[in-house]
């Protein structure tokens, strides 16, 4: 039907179509990037779109799912919600990963999707898919819309949940002929939502529990997770820390949340973390969670988890406090919040130099390592060539697998905010569209979006993002031609058999950025990556490069599945 | 061991689905469930009858409805003073030499008979889970055709006095 804004009828009322409602609601949300796709149900979104002038920057990538991890990149380095649009069925159903990935992680989305009419709705009709189905169980909350008139206050409450509490990705289901027809205009966007309260507001009796164990404790230490990020909270973590002399241990998540060359820092703790960040864990009288969530890859086998600790346990999410590890003093509340509760009381400075002691020699003795080699490039040894050339500062995306591991053992993180991978969900093709949103949502920061030739090739059309919009992402493929990890596992619990974990071809990566417009370049030894990272971090556009590895690197040390986080293999000799 | 969670929530669509989704997504072992209005507009009661492992899992269990947006209020009622009831509906083969024998159980249930065929007879008991049960245990000699029951639905008693264990007698605690 023919639709045009803010038609006047007869007795004075504003009539707009469903579309125009959720443009303004957008608006009044301070919407500034939509990562989106069009499509059939969404036709009229996109026609209002252009009708208000695009009073935000829409971003056509070439794949829902490209669109939805660009969102989540834009969410991770900015702290504002991304915004994802995708038409009915395929469009929705292509989103499927990425919300997933957001709800593990926890990351502020709003997510629009088209639906088939109201009237055809439940008949299997062209491109429907049961997206309110769908999504139940992946979205913090989902909403299909009713009436047009309810577009404001729902825009407004999504925005609201997404960005509240323990943010999450929220999900909005538009039928074709809402978003089509006219309406009365409303702006009541009252929230209605009576049963969504957060706790942000630390408990202070609890507080004073914690810092009563505190000044008792002889070993211990803080486990700071992305709860600290997401609350904004780095720089009263390091306060905090530096007050009491307080060792830090990072989660995967968690990394940039505490200077990653800090003394008090012992690194990553958990599968690929460090010996001494593992050991202080299992050793600890006293384990101070702020904002983890006692992942399976962090605590290994759960009855050696910090076995003789007590533990406190800060997170906005009470039900992840007691849903893993025993915990003595649950504390509901913002990361930030109770860190700065924290420096306001008066605290007795736990007597533990030799522990201190203890933590520094282990963190000398054993460190991560690696095997040089003159012919090829040793993939950690470059990450750390990175890190150098960068100052620490750069924005890391990742995909998941090896080189995902050598990022986070090797890239020291010197800023929060900058460390963009998918932890929870452990989605491959994560890294690439990552970047895109990381990279627009702070344009003038150095993005670097590190992948492995496996997970690179998930999501390869978005180079077409990159090319098009000359982005200045620097995109470095660790290319071992094989799926590292799985090749890994393979090798150290499946009897070397390599099952279908060696590509036997992969296309060339020089060509195909050629094809796309992007500058390249291939490095095969060691000697050449100084140089090429120079040039690689001078220029000022897009470049990949690929990195030529030996297939049988390995990440270690290792806790191996199964295992107690005491019972690393593969730490330094 | 069982437990009778009573539930307040926000009586939009979808909202049996999110929460038996949860249950199900997180291997929650769920006996009952009923839904119904409540007394105030926009919000329905929800009752489940759900069978946990230990207090861990309880917890878990309370915490993680309470995280569904929906979800208003929550309570664990199991050791509250508490009124729980259910309804049975129950198709017995009954031909005529049985029926004054039938009638003799049903009286001492309160049981009202509210379906009559040549060959059967369909009888509403309501109480509690034992009764319910014992009710129909004494029924099967007959043959039992059909049997529809609503699960528990439960309501604070209006002063709380000490446990009162008395309602959740078959449950261990």
């Amino acid at each position: 039907m023919a639709v045009k804004a803010s038609q006047r009828s007869e007795v004075g009322k504003e009539f707009v179509t469903g579309a125009d409602l959720l443009i303004e609601a957008l608006v009044e949300a301070e919407v500034e990037k939509v990562f989106g796709y069009p499509g059939g149900a969404v036709l009229p979104i996109y026609d209002a779109m252009f009708r208000h002038d695009f009073p935000f920057e829409h971003i056509l990538c070439r794949h829902e799912q490209g669109s939805i991890h660009a969102a989540e990149g834009y969410a991770r380095v900015t702290g504002k919600p991304g915004v994802v649009l995708a038409t009915s069925g395929p469009g929705a159903t292509n989103l499927i990963t990425g919300i997933t990935d957001a709800m593990m992680d926890s990351l502020p989305l709003v997510i629009i999707t088209g639906q088939v009419a109201q009237g055809v709705i439940g008949t299997d009709a062209f491109q429907e898919a049961d997206v309110m189905g769908l999504t139940t169980p992946i979205t913090k909350y989902n909403y299909q819309v009713h009436d047009a008139r309810e577009l404001p206050r729902i825009i407004n409450e999504a925005f609201y949940i997404a960005t509240t509490g323990r943010p999450g990705p929220v999900l909005i289901d538009i039928p074709k002929n809402i978003s089509a027809e006219m309406t009365f205009a409303n702006t009541d966007n009252t929230i209605n939502l009576p049963g969504y309260q957060p706790t942000v507001e630390p408990n202070v009796m609890q507080l004073q529990k914690l810092v009563h164990l505190l000044e008792e404790a002889e070993r211990p230490i803080l486990l700071a997770g992305a709860g600290v990020l997401l609350a904004d909270g780095a720089d009263l973590l390091l306060q905090f820390a530096e007050r009491h002399e307080l060792p830090v241990v990072n989660t995967l998540l968690g990394l940039g949340s505490f200077p990653g060359e800090h003394e008090l820092f012992l690194g990553m703790g958990g599968m690929h973390g460090t010996y001494t960040a593992n050991m202080a864990i299992y050793e600890a009288d006293l384990l101070i969670n702020i904002g983890a969530r006692f992942d399976d890859r962090l605590t290994g086998k759960v009855a050696n988890f910090a076995p003789g600790a007590k533990v406190v346990h800060i997170d906005i999410d009470p039900a992840e406090i007691g849903k893993i590890i025993r915990t003595e003093v649950p504390i509901v509340a913002d990361a930030k919040k109770a860190l700065q509760a924290l420096l306001e009381m008066d605290v007795k400075k736990p007597q533990i130099s030799e522990w201190l002691t203890k933590l520094m020699a282990s963190k000398v003795n054993n460190p991560y390592w690696y095997n040089r080699n003159d012919e090829t490039i040793s993939p950690q040894w470059l990450i750390e060539q990175m890190h150098e050339a960068s100052d620490g500062k750069a924005i890391i995306t990742t995909d998941v697998g090896q080189h995902q591991m050598w990022a986070a053992q090797f890239y020291l993180f010197n800023n929060p905010h900058n460390w963009v991978t998918s932890g929870g969900l452990g989605t491959m093709g994560f890294g690439l569209p990552a970047a895109i949103g990381a990279q627009l949502g702070r344009p003038d920061d150095l993005v670097i979006s590190i992948v492995g030739d496996g997970g690179f090739q998930m999501t390869i059309q978005e180079l077409a993002v990159i090319s098009e919009r000359k982005l200045p992402i620097k995109i470095f493929i660790i290319n071992n031609e094989a799926l590292g990890m799985v090749r890994q596992w393979q090798e150290e619990f499946h009897g070397e058999r390599y099952s279908s974990s060696l590509f036997t071809q992969n296309p060339d990566f020089l060509k195909l950025a050629e094809g796309y417009g992007i500058k390249s370049v291939l490095v095969h030894k060691e000697k050449d990556v100084p140089a090429v990272l120079e040039e690689v971090f001078d220029y000022d556009g897009p470049v990949l490069v690929d990195f030529r590895i030996d297939w049988k690197e390995k990440v270690m040390p290792m806790v191996a599945p199964g295992k107690g986080i005491n019972e690393m293999v593969g730490v330094k000799p | 061991m069982k437990r009778i969670i009573s539930c307040t929530v926000q009586n939009r669509g979808g909202v049996l689905n999110r929460i038996t989704g949860m249950f199900s997504k997180r291997h929650f072992n769920i006996e009952s469930i009923t839904v119904g209005e409540s007394e105030a507009e926009g919000l329905a009661k929800m009752t489940f009858v759900v069978n946990v492992e230990d207090e861990n899992k309880l917890e878990q269990l309370t915490k993680q409805l309470h995280k569904q947006i929906d979800v208003v209020k929550v309570s664990d009622i199991t050791e509250k003073s508490i009124v729980a009831r259910e309804l049975a509906l129950v198709k017995v083969a009954a031909g005529s030499q049985v029926r004054a024998e039938i009638q003799g159980i049903i009286a001492p249930f309160r049981g009202t008979v509210v379906d009559v065929s040549k060959e059967t007879m369909t009888i509403q008991v309501t109480g509690k889970t034992d009764k319910v049960d014992a009710f129909i245990t004494l029924l099967k000699p007959y043959g039992i055709k059909e049997i529809a029951r609503t699960g528990v639905t439960a309501l604070l008693r209006g002063q709380q006095v000490k446990p009162h264990l008395a309602e959740v007698s078959t449950f261990t605690i």
